[in-house]
Parts: C-alpha cells; sequence; structure tokens
C-alpha cells in the first residue's frame, strides 16, 4: 500500500470539446480550449515549478515561478494564467527561466524559518520541494533585516493551526475559502510588506470560518496545518473512501499510519465532492476511535440488570434462542428488525434478507421512515422512481434553484458550496422556509425571494406557485403533451387553477405575501433552467407525501426534467439514506422498489434463496412500537439506529421497548435504545470494514476498510453471525460477494460490481445492461413509468395546530457541526461550536415572556415537556420557535408528536404546538432520562475488571 | 397498555388521513385510491382491525374511509 497522490495540474483541465494543439519542450499535445499552459504541461508529465497556482482554484499569478518562454511573445509569461493556443511553442526550462525562478526562491526562503528538520509539513511542502526543484543552494539575503520570522500562531481552531511566520501570501488559502468553500471568512489584509493573511480581525475560531479545511488543503507550506498531522506526523499510506456522515457522500483519502488514522483528505476525483468536504468528513472522525465505544458483546436477561460481556458465539446463541422462543409463543410476526442508514448497502441487504428469509415475514424497516420516506413514495408515483434525478454536477447548469425546506449549508455543506458557486455566476435563488437560513443572504449570495411559509403550509404553497404558472399561461405545453399522460395534467390543471388555490386565497394559511409568490412563480418559469432541492422540510409533515407530488407536478409543468440543470432534487440526510431504502429496507418491497405483492418478483427471491417468502406487506416502525405495547410484538433487531432519541414521541417509543422480551441492539456506543436492550452487538466504524455507500444523487460510491473491526467483526458479519444460529445460513466472505447477489436480483444494480466500482471509481443507479457505466440523469426521452403522471395535491391543514394552550409552532432541523442525534459528533471536538441545543426564538415572543438571552426555558407540547436554554433571533418569525436534537439530555422528541405523513406515516417533526416558558428546573422527564441513563447502562464489573 | 380500542382509534385516524389525500378525486376511484393503499401498505393485521372496526359501530371513519374499508373487506373475503 503507498500514499495516493494525486496530481496537481496547478489549473483546472477546461472541459470545452473543441481542442488546441501546441509544442511543449519539443513535444506535441493537445488539450480542450481554455486550458492552461500549465495544465497543458502537466497532462503530458511535465511539472512546471509553481507556488500560486494549484488546480482546485482559478490562476491567480502572483508566485512567479510557473514562467516559460513562448516563440513569438515577449518576456516570461506565467504559465498558469496563460491559455494554451494553437500552434504555440512553449520551453519550459532553460538557463534564464533558472535564473529566474532561483531569485524567485530566493526572495521567499529569505522570510521563511529554516526549520525544516522538524517542521510538520516537513515531506509535504511545496515551498522545500520548489526549492528542490530549481536548485536553490544559496540565499543571498541574510534574515536579519525586517522578516516575519515572529509572526503570530492562532491555535484557536481545534483542527488546524494558522502560523503566520510560515506564510508566503500566496492566498491560496483565501481564494479556497472563496471559490471552493464560498464563505469569504478570510482576505489578505494591507500590502507589499505588510500583507498578511486575516481572518476577520478575530482569531480563526471566533471569525465567520466553517471550518471545512479547503484553506489548509490548499497551504503550499505548513502555515495552515492541521493539529494531526503536527502530533503525528506524515501518513505512510492511504485508502480511498466515503464519508459516513450526510447524503452528499464525499470521497476520501483516509491517510494512514498503520491502522492511525492521520488525516481525512477530500478526493478530486469523488465525483460527489471534487476534493471539497466540511468539518464533519474532514475532521470529526475521531469518534471512531472514541473511549466511548462498545468493543465486547453483552447480553442481560432484563434491563435493570447490568450488562455481562460474552463471547460472539454465546452473544448469537442466546439471541438466536430468545428470538425462537418468542416466535414460538408469541407466532411469527412478533419479531422483526430495523435496518441502518449509517452501514453500507451489503449490511442493510443482509438484514432484510435475515427478516424475511430467516423470520420469515416483512417486518423490516428503517430510519428513512423518518426522514425521506415520503420522497420514495411521491416520486414514484408521479415518474415511476423513489430517487433524485439529478447529479450534483447538474447544478451548475442551473438558472433558477427553487430550496424547500432544506439548510443545505449547515446540512449538506459540500453541496451548498457547489450551489454557492452557481449563484454567484448568477443563477437566482427562491427560498421557500420558516427560518430565514444562511442561504438567505451571505457574502455575494442574496436570494431573489424569500418566501417564509409558516410550519405545515408546504402544500398550500406548491399549489399557489402552480397555480400561478397555470391561470398566467405560463404551462411548457410541449413538454407537457410529449411527456406526460394529458389527462392527469388537465384534471390537475382544473384543480390547480381554483381560486382556492390562488397565492391571494392561501395568504391567510401560509403567512406568505401573494405578490411575491406571484413573482417567484414567474421567475421558476421563465427564468430559465429550474432545479428543485429540498429537504425534511418537505418530507417531515402530515402531507409530506402529497408535497413531494406536488413539487413534481411543478417540475413537469414547467418542463423542469430530463437534462442537466433542472430536476427534483432531495438532498438526503444520512449517508446511506438512500441507498437503505434502493436494498429493500421497506417492509412492503424487495431491493429495487419492487413490492412484497409482485409474484414474479417474489419467485425470483424465493428460487435464489431457497424459501417461501411472506407476500404480505410488514409492519413499520411506528406499527411495531404499537403492536409492541398492544403486546403482539416482542423481539426487534436495531442496527446502527437510536429510535430511543431520533424517533418522535420518546415516551411512547420507551414504551414499546420496555413491553418487549428481547431487544438487540447493534451500535457503536451505548445509545439511548441500548438502555432498553438485552443483547448488545458491538458495531463497527465506516473505518473497519468494506462495502458500498449510496448517496443522494444514486452514487454508489465505495467504502473501504483501513483497520481491523474493534470488535473483531464488521457489521455484516455479525447479522451473518445471528443469521447463523438461527439455522439460515449465508456463505459470503466478502461484502463484494453480497454485492453480486444484489445486482442479480436488482435489475437497477444488474451491472454494478466491485471490479466496476474500482474501475470508475462510482458509478449512479440505475446502473446495467442499457446503462452500463450509470445513469447520472434520470428520465431524459421518458419517464421510468413511461408517461409522467400529475397528481392532485388538495391542502389538508394538519391536526396540529396553535391553540390558546400551546401558541407557538415547533420546528426543528440540523446544524453544521453536529450530525443527526450527534452520537458520532459530540465524542469529537465539534462541540465547541455546539455544545447544547438552543431554543431560537423571536424577540417579540420572548419579550411576551420575559425571556432573555441564554434563559432556561421549558417547551411543553401537548404530549410533553423538556427544558433548555433560549436564543433569541429574528432569523425566526414570530409564532414559530425551532430546535436541533443534537444532545439526548434536551429531549426534543419529547415534546414531538405522533402525527405523521399519511401516505408512509413519517413523523410530522417540523410541526408541534407549543408553549414556551422561564423556568429553573430540568422537566421530570430529564431527571428519570438522567437517572435511567446511568441505572440501565451498568456493565457488570467483574467483567470489566477482566479485561482491563 | 393500550387498549384495543385505542389502537383503533389509531388506525381510524391513519386511514381517514388517507382517505383525506384521495377526496378530491372522482369518488369511485378514490375509493379504489384509499383501497389499494390500504392493501399496499398495511399489514394483514391492521387490515382485519380496520375492517372489524367499521363492522361494529364504525366510530370515527369518514364516509369515504367506511366505504373503502367495506370495499376491503368484500375483496379480501372474497
Ligand atoms: S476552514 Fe474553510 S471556511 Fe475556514 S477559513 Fe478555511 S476555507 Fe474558509
Ligand atoms: S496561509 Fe498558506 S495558503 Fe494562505 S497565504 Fe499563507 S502560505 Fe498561502
Ligand atoms: S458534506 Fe456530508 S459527506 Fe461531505 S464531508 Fe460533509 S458530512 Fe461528509
Ligand atoms: S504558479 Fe503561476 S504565478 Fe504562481
Amino acid at each position: 500500500m503507498s500514499l495516493i497522490k494525486e496530481v496537481d495540474y496547478g489549473t483546472k483541465l477546461a472541459s470545452s470539446d473543441v481542442k488546441v494543439t501546441l509544442t511543449i519542450d519539443g513535444e506535441r499535445v493537445a488539450v480542450p480550449k481554455g486550458t492552461s499552459v500549465m495544465a497543458a504541461a502537466m497532462s503530458m508529465g511535465t511539472a512546471i515549478p509553481k507556488l500560486c497556482a494549484t488546480d482546485m482554484l482559478d490562476a491567480f499569478g502572483s508566485c512567479r515561478l510557473c514562467l516559460v518562454e513562448i516563440e513569438g511573445r515577449r518576456g516570461t509569461p506565467a504559465s498558469c494564467t496563460t491559455p494554451a493556443e494553437e500552434g504555440m511553442v512553449v520551453h519550459t526550462q532553460n538557463a534564464r527561466l533558472a535564473k529566474l525562478r532561483k531569485s524567485v526562491m530566493e526572495l521567499y526562503i529569505s522570510d521563511h524559518p529554516l526549520d525544516c528538520l522538524t517542521c510538520p509539513a516537513n515531506g509535504d511542502c511545496e515551498l522545500e520541494d520548489m526549492a528542490g526543484v530549481v536548485g536553490l543552494r544559496h540565499v543571498r539575503y541574510g534574515q536579519k533585516g525586517a522578516n516575519h520570522l515572529h509572526g503570530a500562531k492562532d491555535e484557536s481552531n481545534p483542527y488546524f493551526t494558522f502560523d503566520e511566520s510560515k506564510c508566503i501570501v500566496c492566498s491560496r488559502c483565501v481564494r479556497a475559502c472563496e471559490e471552493v468553500q464560498g464563505t469569504f471568512a478570510l482576505t489578505i489584509q494591507s500590502r507589499g510588506f505588510e500583507s498578511k493573511v486575516s481572518s476577520g480581525g478575530v482569531d480563526f475560531l471566533a471569525s465567520e470560518c466553517v471550518s471545512c479545511g479547503a484553506c489548509v488543503q490548499a497551504c503550499p507550506t505548513a502555515s495552515l496545518t492541521e493539529k494531526s498531522i503536527i502530533e503525528m506526523g506524515q501518513p505512510e499510506h492511504s485508502k480511498v473512501t466515503t464519508c459516513a456522515y450526510c447524503g452528499v457522500g464525499c470521497s476520501f483519502k483516509a491517510e494512514m499510519q498503520g491502522e492511525r488514522v492521520v488525516r481525512m483528505v477530500p478526493y478530486k476525483d469523488g465525483k460527489a465532492n471534487e476534493g471539497h468536504s466540511c468539518v464533519k468528513g474532514r475532521f470529526a472522525y475521531g469518534y471512531a476511535t472514541s473511549k466511548d465505544r462498545i468493543t465486547k458483546p453483552m447480553i442481560r436477561a432484563a434491563i435493570t440488570d447490568p450488562w455481562r460481556e460474552v463471547s460472539w458465539d454465546d452473544a448469537f446463541t442466546y439471541a438466536a434462542s430468545e428470538f425462537k422462543r418468542i416466535q414460538a409463543k408469541y407466532g411469527r410476526e412478533s419479531v422483526g428488525a430495523i435496518t441502518s442508514s449509517r452501514c453500507t448497502n451489503e449490511e442493510v441487504f443482509v438484514m432484510q434478507k435475515l427478516v424475511r428469509a430467516g423470520f420469515g415475514n416483512n417486518n423490516v424497516d428503517t430510519c428513512a421512515r423518518v426522514c425521506h420516506s415520503p420522497t420514495g413514495y411521491g416520486l414514484k408515483m408521479t415518474f415511476g422512481t423513489s430517487a433524485g434525478t439529478q447529479d450534483f454536477k447538474s447544478v451548475e447548469k442551473s438558472d433558477v434553484i427553487l430550496l424547500i425546506g432544506a439548510n443545505p449549508t449547515d446540512a449538506h455543506p459540500v453541496f451548498a458550496s457547489r450551489m454557492k458557486k452557481r449563484l454567484r455566476q448568477g443563477a437566482k435563488l427562491i427560498v421557500m422556509d420558516p427560518r430565514r437560513i444562511d442561504l438567505v443572504k451571505t457574502p455575494h449570495v442574496r436570494a431573489a425571494y424569500h418566501l417564509p411559509v409558516l410550519p405545515g403550509s408546504n402544500v398550500a404553497m406548491i399549489n399557489a406557485l402552480a397555480h400561478v404558472i397555470v391561470t398566467e399561461g405560463l404551462v411548457d405545453e410541449a413538454f407537457v403533451r410529449e411527456r406526460c399522460d394529458f389527462a392527469d395534467f388537465e384534471n390537475w390543471a382544473r384543480f390547480i387553477a381554483s381560486p382556492d388555490n390562488s397565492p391571494e386565497a392561501v395568504e391567510a394559511i401560509t403567512g406568505v405575501k401573494p405578490d411575491d409568490v406571484r413573482a417567484a412563480a414567474r421567475l421558476f418559469a421563465t427564468g430559465g433552467d429550474g432545479a428543485i432541492y429540498y429537504g425534511l422540510g418537505v418530507t417531515e409533515h402530515s402531507q409530506g407525501s402529497t408535497m413531494v407530488m406536488g413539487m413534481a407536478n411543478l417540475a413537469m409543468a414547467t418542463g423542469n426534467l430530463g437534462r442537466e440543470g433542472v430536476g427534483i432534487n432531495p438532498l438526503r440526510g444520512q449517508n446511506n439514506v438512500q441507498g437503505a431504502c434502493d436494498m429493500g429496507s421497506f417492509p412492503h418491497e424487495f431491493s429495487g422498489y419492487r413490492h412484497v405483492s409482485d409474484e414474479a418478483t417474489r419467485e425470483m427471491f424465493e428460487a435464489f434463496w431457497g424459501v417461501k417468502l411472506d407476500h404480505e406487506p410488514g409492519m413499520r416502525i411506528p406499527n411495531m412500537l404499537d403492536e409492541a405495547v398492544a403486546g403482539g410484538f416482542k423481539g426487534i433487531y436495531v442496527q446502527g439506529e437510536d429510535i430511543a432519541q431520533s424517533d418522535p414521541d420518546t415516551k411512547h417509543v420507551v414504551s414499546g421497548l420496555e413491553a418487549m422480551e428481547c431487544v438487540i441492539v447493534q451500535d457503536l456506543f451505548l445509545n439511548e435504545t441500548a438502555k432498553y436492550a438485552h443483547v448488545f452487538f458491538p458495531g463497527a466504524s465506516f473505518l473497519e470494514k468494506d462495502g458500498t455507500f449510496t448517496n443522494a444523487e444514486r452514487r454508489i460510491n465505495r467504502v473501504r476498510k483501513v483497520m481491523a473491526p474493534m470488535a473483531g467483526l464488521a457489521d455484516w458479519e455479525v447479522t451473518l453471525g445471528f443469521a447463523r444460529a438461527l439455522g439460515v445460513p449465508m456463505a459470503y466472505e466478502h461484502p463484494s460477494q453480497i454485492m453480486d447477489e444484489i445486482a442479480k436480483l436488482t435489475p437497477t444494480f444488474r451491472t454494478v460490481s466491485y471490479a466496476k466500482l474500482d474501475e470508475l471509481g462510482s458509478v449512479q443507479w440505475p446502473c446495467n445492461e442499457a446503462a452500463p457505466t450509470g445513469t447520472p440523469i434520470m428520465h431524459v426521452d421518458h419517464f421510468v413509468r413511461g408517461k409522467g403522471r400529475f397528481m392532485l395535491t388538495q391542502f389538508v391543514p394538519t391536526q396540529e395546530r396553535a391553540g390558546p394552550l400551546f401558541p407557538l409552532l415547533l420546528t426543528t432541523g440540523r446544524i453544521l457541526t453536529q450530525y443527526n442525534v450527534g452520537a458520532q459528533t459530540r465524542r469529537t471536538q465539534n462541540n465547541v461550536w455546539h455544545e447544547q441545543d438552543m431554543l431560537e426564538i423571536h424577540p417579540f415572543d420572548a419579550e411576551n415572556r420575559g425571556i432573555c438571552e441564554g434563559d432556561l426555558v421549558a417547551l411543553t407540547s401537548r404530549i410533553g415537556e423538556v427544558s433548555l436554554r433560549a436564543t433569541i433571533t429574528d432569523r425566526m418569525q414570530p409564532g414559530v420557535v425551532y430546535t436541533t436534537f443534537h444532545h439526548p439530555t434536551s429531549g426534543a422528541n419529547v415534546v414531538t408528536t405522533d402525527n405523521s405523513d399519511w401516505a408512509t406515516n413519517c413523523p410530522e417533526y417540523k410541526v408541534t404546538a407549543v408553549q414556551v416558558r422561564r423556568t429553573n428546573y430540568f422537566s421530570s422527564w430529564q431527571d428519570h432520562d438522567r437517572e435511567t441513563g446511568v441505572s440501565l447502562r451498568r456493565i457488570a464489573r467483574e467483567a470489566v475488571d477482566a479485561a482491563e | 397498555m393500550s387498549s384495543a380500542s385505542s389502537q383503533d382509534e389509531k388506525l381510524v385516524r391513519m386511514a381517514n388521513q388517507i382517505a383525506q389525500y384521495f377526496t378530491s378525486q372522482p369518488h369511485d376511484q378514490a375509493v379504489a385510491g384509499v383501497v389499494e393503499h390500504l392493501r399496499s401498505f398495511w399489514t394483514p393485521k391492521m387490515r382485519r382491525q380496520i375492517i372489524d372496526h367499521a363492522a361494529g359501530d364504525g366510530a370515527g371513519l369518514e364516509p369515504l374511509t367506511l366505504e373503502a374499508v367495506q370495499q376491503l373487506a368484500v375483496s379480501s373475503s372474497g
């Protein structure tokens, strides 16, 4: 194994189809028009010395090290800023150039500390490399005069340092922050000798910096360096793998020393991220080696007993005997499982196979139930397949972006950077969200319209937008006639044109000014290629599925499907939520979204697996919990999912779990759900296993093992062990064999294999005989279901309404540095940015209640109460409060109700009627939770002693 | 422990919510839509429970929901 070094072309290779041919150092080379001389040279393997250029950034031309001679031109132009032209003759090396380069380097080195041997960048310093390349042997200028050798160090950021003395003011960091990340946190302050990098007059931690690390990656010296490199030194080998946090699915090089991660570096060839990352993926991997990891299987007869550590075999045997006993006593339907969107496709596939073929029922569900299940339903009804239509790259071609109920700068940061880049180029943005999210106004980006809908009124709003388009004659009739079922369209158009759906009529529901709605609709319909991006603010509503269909209708009516720059794009929460759904995690369908009642499909699975399969849908998570409370559901196997924290109405979830006789939890940590478990299977982090994740653009990316599983087994091996003990043999020796089975049984995966993924890097499904290298854009000539289907989307108000007792509406979301229930990020230094969940409240509502910044407040809904600290902000509109759910102690889900989407039971997290008042106490639930947090997590002392 | 009636109540609420989506469609299509939805996504036990509930006093079921559940009962027994 060796360290993967990606080629740095200095500037990007242009994407033009037109080629130009030039001669460099006597050799002819053809490159796309618009490519720089520097990149053209590199494409034939000639590295022209450079310092201020790197191919993640636009050329800048400041260091003058990359000078070349071009026949017929005067002087020595910088090769990074000079475009290659037809017939050009370039010389990159001769005595004159060498002399010039040496003097440039001499100046740099004269003002640079010469502690190279002990410098953290030793072995990875471009300045040192360039001194070697140009043959610098002595420096004429001493270090006595004015210099920067004693510049300040800024160590405020938990993950990297800024050492001014090592800075050569190349401005790569400043440009990375602007061009790649789009945050504009850095500037070059002053001019000439005085110039230096500044994070806005405060240290990095206090600055606008979002800690994405792009500047650190861009820095050619040790000036910006990862603290892990300072502590550990340089890595010796690396493997390409995929981030295990969000649904963007960024590719990384895990740079290693043996089995220790030294740093994670975003991979330029990764199609989802093209070399960029956010703070979570790049820096927050420390949880994988946290001391809180449980690495031994454990069992106990009752949840009040302390845990007993046992061998894997004993754990499997015990769990299997319990499940067999339960099924014998309470029937085949009395057990089930929940698959994890954090686990690999292969792991999810064997889980659902265990349920269907082993338990003999279809009681399998997944955490997508609580986030994007309406996406699956809505897009399947309208287009015929349960997935987003585009690749991420498509946003580079969008002219108008309609962003609904998503906050990408926090939840999908790398995609947000790509989107912001397009917005800076002039694309228009319409934001539909109750909160003034950052994208509404951020450096160099300002939304054309912000439609601050009241929580629960999405469908009324999407109908109003469509109403304007239909009644003002803005429908793309040609598209609709050719691509959609026209009778359905006519029905829909009649419905939507009804005055009840006009912006004026729905203002009382949505709270949005009709003029803004009309203007936004016109912009979307007439502004060029229009794309819709959306998040959980769409799905987590009682009309989540209706809203997904409403957006699909809008895209069809405006002809915005089937090419680059358009489409319907769900921004998926967890890393493998798309994959978990694709792999057959839902109780009513097999992999590839085929209903269990479909005879042909079922027969294929039965023949392959050699068992009879159930043709009726199984239970969803809420059904399992209801049935548990009612006494008929007794055993559950939960993989990598913390339903006691992430699912709504925590008290009901806990009652369900308490009513079961065998709860198996497989996780990295003793999470909230594990408090109610009888068997604990220790999980493996993404660094400890092979597999694949599928991101929000349907891209199947490889996950590669870089260290041995801490508990000895990868998650798929654990499921296999449990299956074996149950008498359900599954003989796989490597996850690649599981993928081969998935491919055989799933038409949209037919030609996916590890060999293909190694060769191509990644593919987007459908990947089969018809599309051997995958499908970046779906529904190009026709919809998967044939004709696109307009669905009626009548607005139905949620039953959860503000009233005299609960006058405010609570909505929930995420922040950048924490992830979901926080199990991972809370175990990293990301906590410096978010120690606790806060309740955001408008100044007006705060004043009415005598609430000041930082006060402890009680948040009460009709089903529960928790206390948390308030922060006062006018990002909220009056009447709406907001919180995150990253910390279990704040228990935001104690107040969320069991209201859910009509079609999929996706919980209505985004609307809960609440009251807020000042308090001096934590709620009784929080006290109880704190106490059980200790009492239900005890591990028998002897076992711990023996292990130590 | 929740009683059978609170389970029923929940199923009634869910079924009504499903029916509410279909109300904007022509009547026959709406009934068929609800039936199809229940058959595709509800477990046999849940379907039995709502059928039994409808056959009893049917408390809380909206007219469209009731009709759909009755149709579901006919097609299930047939
Ligand atoms: S870490 Fe990211 S946001 Fe912070 S200064 Fe560097 S590039 Fe900018
Ligand atoms: S910190 Fe690094 S990237 Fe930024 S100007 Fe200094 S040397 Fe260049
Ligand atoms: S954007 Fe998402 S996938 Fe990419 S590094 Fe951040 S958390 Fe990981
Ligand atoms: S690399 Fe071209 S001027 Fe610096």
